[in-house]
């Protein structure tokens, strides 16, 4: 199987999803 | 002491630690998008101009610059005087900024950890300034590739983090 981190675009979509879920929980811890 | 803590010094600081942030994240950023992904198009015998002279010195800015972000970067939070709380991500102080930024400089120290433990050691035996066996090097280009991709996908967030800190919350 293919290494997902293989790809570029699989890693800045994967930075954006960290990015929104980071996101989300500094908007709904405080 | 007083001087370290002078608005003045503290801008200082700040301009010394975006460049050199600049510095590590464009080398990281053309490695990654031009680089790398270029390579394969490049006739073997034209390769080591890569290899050997352009990588290499990329390389040696590449984590200089990496080493010089996080000390400026932690030296600024000191400055300010929140810098544990942004590494406690806030909870001492309950305060969403500190945790935003907090997030930016657990991201930065993750990736500057990766690039001198991981990365650097890598790339000198696949590039072949350390003296290792013909067989060992597509495993240790291969491993430098995928944490320097982690790096790609984590200076997201970590940029996301760094600038909303001060400017969004």
């Amino acid at each position: 199987m293919k290494n997902p981190l293989e790809s570029l675009q699989n890693t800045i979509l994967l930075g954006l999803a960290i990015t929104i879920v980071m996101a989300l929980v500094v908007k709904y811890t405080f | 002491m007083d001087f370290l803590t002078d608005p003045y010094a503290v801008f200082l600081v700040r301009w010394f630690h975006i460049m050199s942030g600049i510095m590590w994240i464009g080398l990281l950023w053309y490695f990654n998008f031009v680089q790398i992904p270029n390579m394969p198009k490049i006739p073997d015998e034209q390769k080591p101009a890569i290899s050997k002279v352009i990588a290499p010195a990329a390389l040696f800015w590449f984590r200089w610059a990496a080493l010089a972000t996080i000390v400026f970067g932690l030296f600024q939070g000191w400055q300010l005087g929140w810098g544990r709380d942004a590494l406690a991500l806030g909870f001492t102080t309950g305060s969403a900024k500190m945790m935003m930024i907090g997030f930016g400089m657990w991201f930065g120290i993750i990736m500057a950890i990766n690039v001198w433990f991981v990365i650097w050691p890598n790339q000198q035996k696949a590039l072949g300034l350390v003296e290792v066996p013909a067989e060992d090097k597509p495993a240790a280009a291969r491993m430098a590739m995928l944490f320097s991709r982690t790096n790609t996908m984590l200076s997201i967030p970590m940029m996301y983090s760094m600038i909303a800190g001060p400017h969004l919350m």
